[in-house]
Order: C-alpha cells, then structure tokens, then sequence
C-alpha cells in the first residue's frame, strides 16, 4: 500500500492540485491507453497510469472509483479534464517518466496489478 | 422504496466532452439512495459503456435508469444503425467504431462484453437499421 503523495515523491511528479485525497492508500494499479480496457479491468480503489489526456480518462477512474491518476510521459491533461479532476477531487499526478519506468518503480515498491481476466482461459 | 424510481436523460451524438454525463448523474442517484458502492460501481460501468456506445454508434439516444427495492434496471435506446452481428459484438475485441474514437481511448470491443459482466440480466434488441434497444438488469441482492 501506498498514499498517492508518496507516490508522487517516488515518481518525483508534480501534483496537478493539492486535496487531501493524496492522502488516500492504493494498492493495485492499472497502466493502459485503452479506457476501454480500464473499464474492464480495473479494480475499485486503484490507480491508473495514462499517457491520454481527455475528459474521458478522468470520467472513467470515476465511474471505477478509482483512487487518483498519474500522467506519464510529461502529459497534461486537456483543461475540461483537469477541471473536471479538481471538481470531483479526484488527485493528480504528473509524470516526466515512460509507462514502463512509472510501472517498473511501482512494483518494485510493492504495488500489484489489476487481475486480466480473460474469457477463455485463466 | 415503494414506487420504482425513473430517472430519463437525453444522449446526444457524437459529443465526447459531454459523452459520461449520463453515467455520472445515474451514478449519484444511486450514491444518493443509499445503494451500496459495488452496486452503483457496476451500474455506473453499465450506464457508461451504453452511453459511449449511443454517442459513438447510435446517433445518441435516451438512457433510462429504473430504481426498483430489489433490483436497478438500465435501459438504453437508440435508433441508431443497429449492430449488424449481435453474436461478433458481443466477443471482446471485436468492434466497429471508426479511428479517431480508438484514438481517445474507446472502441476496443469491451463495451457489450463488459456490460454483461457487469449486469445479472442482459437483453438486446436489435436490427440493422431499427436501432438499437438495451436492458441490463442489476439484483441488489446477488451480491451476498
């Protein structure tokens, strides 16, 4: 388990603003460019790391209830999206790093990955 | 809860900024009856997936929720062009949506396949042409 505000140190990234919610523990992470794939698969309380910047990416870690974001490979997200993150409190991080390296520094902390459950097998 | 709950929202067409709006407000409705978070978390997931569909194949629609004691019912309706290959949408991975959606993160082909996982009960009527008609079914109580 991390709060996301060590994880901001961790990743040395740049909170988008400041809540209380950086507070808040995660323990399983999601790292994808596929909302459509996040949707499937991302558990509740989970943090997800994106390259995509829209105001889709923010809608879906909501309706997952997911924990907070992090933006990597030095995104931004679109401004509707960052105001909507602020309105929902849902925390920020941005990221300079590749998905690879932000991952790579998550597991080896100790953070877990969202179960792929596929159809036909597992 | 005596007389279900109906709430009715207008989705329009190809607007991606607005496009989960539905889903939000259904979802707070639900927050706000007091309904547990796992059961608003799979409507939630119900309600967006049909949303995106509706904005980015069917033309936008209407998406009714329905709040009942023992179960919510979503219901979404569209008269859109119809899904040619119920059987092929329903595969994860399949899908028809054009590029630029695929470019903001959506039309993988999870969408039906995750309404079902997410749903106790799933109908779909469908006919190329006549649009599109989708009832998910949640029981409250499945989750004991």
């Amino acid at each position: 388990m991390m709060k996301m505000s060590e994880i901001e140190a961790l990743l040395k990234a740049r909170r988008l603003f400041d809540t209380f919610a950086l507070e808040k523990e995660v323990e399983y992470v999601l790292a994808s460019d596929l909302m459509s794939d996040v949707l499937a698969f991302a558990l509740a309380a989970s943090l997800l790391i994106t390259g995509l910047t829209n105001i889709q990416i923010v809608r879906t870690a909501t309706m997952l209830d997911m924990t907070g974001i992090v933006f990597v490979r030095n995104k931004h997200p679109l401004e509707e999206a960052a105001t909507l993150a602020r309105k929902l409190d849902i925390p920020v991080l941005l990221c300079k790093k590749s998905m690879f390296e932000t991952c790579g520094l998550l597991y080896q902390a100790g953070l877990k990955p969202c179960t792929i459950c596929c159809e036909e097998s597992d | 809860m005596s007389e279900p709950l109906v709430l009715k929202l207008q989705v329009k067409p190809l607007d991606f900024l607005a496009a989960g709006e539905t889903a939000a407000h259904f979802k707070e409705t639900l927050k706000s009856l007091g309904l547990p978070p796992d059961i608003c978390r799979k409507a939630a997931i119900v309600v967006y997936e049909a949303e995106m569909n509706m904005v980015i194949h069917g033309g936008g629609g209407v998406m009714c929720l329905q709040v009942e004691e023992d179960k919510v019912t979503i219901i979404s309706k569209d008269e859109g062009p119809g899904i040619e290959n119920l059987e092929l949408a329903m595969k994860e991975g399949y899908s028809s949506a054009p590029d630029f959606i695929r470019e903001l993160g959506f039309g993988a082909g999870m969408g039906l396949p995750n309404i079902k996982k997410n749903s106790d009960e799933l109908h779909i009527d469908t006919a190329p042409r006549k649009g599109t008609k989708l009832r998910a079914v949640i029981y409250l109580d499945k989750r004991r």
